[in-house]
């Protein structure tokens, strides 16, 4: 009995990280069949990753990058802390400010409030891939002419919800712009700077 | 955040086994989920994330047959569904009025109803309050300029915080509510439960249970509704007062009104007496001014937030105007 039940653990094992294997392909992709660390539930159908995480590909304004994350991780702290890609920021680390937005498959998110794991094999755009280079994305330019900011600190998530919009919505009018950023505070009270060189992008004059 | 590990269920039917074992939660949206961990009032062991499952996010049918929604759904996808966009509108309304567009984009309508209280004295970990298995609720003598105006007198004096659950009181919405081995339907009024009847929880779902489905019924005729939400920054904020409102409108006379208000006790609550006031009368700014001073008749607000009562009476007026069409203003 005791061998019989050794035996279908073994075989369950194998089989949930088989079936792990088949989640990376939708989603999560493994980048080394060592670092996998998917626990065998024996109750369970649904795989279930292990509180160490598994090694996982992400998709990085159209950069590939292999990391192992454990499930508590965040999309900024991903970013942040293990790709060094700092230009996020974390102010509340709540889901109240919007520093940290990101655009994740077409949508703007706070990459505080989202897990690093459920972002894995989706594109993610952070304030670093509008630059070509030296070339400022046309609205970084905006933002500069209008001096849309002052200390800056919100201004990375507030470029990444006018993108979003812009993306979606290349001719918006003032008050589609003002939703759009009312979820980023800024302190320094930049935001009819930022109005105008949204407009300014979008070959609208504004007000 | 404490470590978890993550269930990945692809199929609402993974997720009943996913849930058996002890300290797991239910995952959607996460918004509500990661903030009690970060805030350590929850720690789970184990997330069970159904935010991939495809079959929970939908919505289908129309006004003729009734609505129904997928869980999953996110409050984005609600507020630009072109189905809410008539008798129901009520619902996109409220879920495009709740939290940011970044939050709207992640949080879904089965996490909205049941997210936790927001009150400040629970979302603290240093507050042992009674909601948390404790022996005082610090807002009946603390701060409570945002807590409830009714139902304040057993032990938590918290304000709900789904502003969806307010537009599906009043459109008469159910649930269905399934484990692994049942389901069952419930009005979306009857999910809640004040602290009269538990202290220790918000709603009726048992360990195991989960949302499956959300029900519009089909609209009456000459159906309209409205939702409204009065808060303290212009640009997003939780409700001071938020108030949603359905009715059968032939000319300006209404019948069947329902009025639901949220933010005005620990459950989102349908007022009885808001709606005998609209039934039946002719519409006018007038008469929606009394639907508002009839509402808050039996308001027994806390030493800081009477303000509130001013407050509900305004709103409804405002929202029983705009739901009939007619300016409050003129
Ligand atoms: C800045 C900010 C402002 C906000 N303003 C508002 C506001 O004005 N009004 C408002 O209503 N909310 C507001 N919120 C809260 C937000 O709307 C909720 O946190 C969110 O809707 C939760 O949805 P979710 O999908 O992320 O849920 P999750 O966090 O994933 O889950 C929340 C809870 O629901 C349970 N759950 C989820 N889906 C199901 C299901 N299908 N069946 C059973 N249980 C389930 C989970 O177990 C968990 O307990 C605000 C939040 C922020 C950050
Ligand atoms: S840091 Fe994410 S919203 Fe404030
Ligand atoms: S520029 Fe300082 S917070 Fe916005």
């Amino acid at each position: 009995m005791e061998e019989k039940k050794n035996l279908s653990q073994k075989e369950i094992s194998r089989r949930s990280f088989l079936k792990g294997a088949g989640i990376a392909s939708v989603g999560a992709v493994i980048a080394t069949t060592a670092s996998v660390d998917i626990k065998a539930d024996t109750k369970n159908d649904s795989d279930v990753i292990g509180k160490n995480g598994i090694s996982c590909e992400f998709d990085v304004n159209g950069k590939k990058y292999a990391q192992k994350v454990p499930p508590r991780t965040t999309l900024a702290e991903l970013l942040r802390e293990d790709l060094n890609l700092t230009g996020t920021k974390v102010v509340c680390d709540r889901g109240a400010c919007g520093a940290c937005t990101v655009i994740v498959d077409g949508k703007s998110v706070c990459s505080c409030m989202t897990l690093a794991i459920d972002s894995a094999g989706k594109k993610i755009e952070t304030i670093e891939g509008l630059a070509n280079g030296d070339e400022l994305h046309p609205l970084q330019e905006a933002f500069v002419n209008h001096d849309a900011l002052q200390c800056g600190f919100c201004t990375p998530g507030m470029v990444m919800s006018c993108k979003n919009l812009l993306d979606h919505n290349a001719q918006p009018t003032l008050p589609e712009v003002r939703k759009a950023v009312s979820g980023n505070l800024c302190r320094c009270g930049t935001y009819p700077h930022v109005f105008k060189a949204v407009m300014d992008v979008s070959g609208k004059k504004g007000e | 955040m404490n470590s978890f590990e993550y269930a990945m269920p692809k199929r609402t039917a993974d997720v009943f086994r996913a849930l058996e074992s002890s300290d797991s939660i239910i995952k959607a949206g996460g918004i509500d989920v990661l903030d009690l961990i970060k805030e350590g009032i929850a720690h789970p062991q184990r997330l069970v994330n159904i935010n991939s499952i495809d079959e929970l996010k939908y919505i289908e049918g129309n006004q003729t047959t009734g609505v129904k929604i997928g869980p999953g759904t996110t409050l984005a996808e609600l507020a630009s569904s072109e189905v809410l966009s008539g008798s129901y509108r009520a619902l996109a309304q409220a879920a495009g009025s709740t939290a940011t567009p970044q939050i709207r984009n992640s949080a879904t309508l089965g996490g909205s109803l049941c997210q936790r209280p927001r009150c400040w004295y629970f979302r603290n970990k240093d507050y042992h309050c009674t909601r948390k298995g404790g022996f005082t609720c610090f807002a009946v003598n603390g701060e409570n300029e945002n807590h409830a105006i009714f139902e304040n007198d057993f032990g938590c004096v918290m304000v709900h915080p789904s502003t969806t659950a307010v537009a599906l009181i009043a459109l008469g919405a159910k649930l269905t509510i399934a484990s692994a081995k049942s389901s069952r339907e419930i009005l979306v009024e009857d999910f809640f439960v004040t602290p009269r009847e538990n202290m220790h929880r918000e709603n009726i779902l048992e360990q195991g249970e989960i949302i499956t489905a959300i029900h519009l019924p089909p609209a009456a005729k000459n159906m309209v509704s409205y939702y409204y939400k009065q808060k303290a920054k212009q640009s997003f904020d939780w409700p001071i007062a938020e108030v949603a409102v359905s009715m059968q409108l032939d000319g300006k006379k209404c019948q069947n009104p329902r009025v639901a208000l949220g933010a005005a006790a620990p459950v989102p609550m349908r007022s009885k007496e808001a709606e005998s006031a609209l039934n039946n009368q002719e519409v006018t700014i007038d008469i929606a001014a009394s639907v508002g001073k009839e509402a808050m008749k039996k308001a027994t607000p806390l030493s800081q937030n009477k303000y509130k009562v001013h407050i509900f009476q305004a709103v409804i007026k405002r929202t029983v105007c705009w739901a009939s069409d007619i300016d409050p203003f003129a």
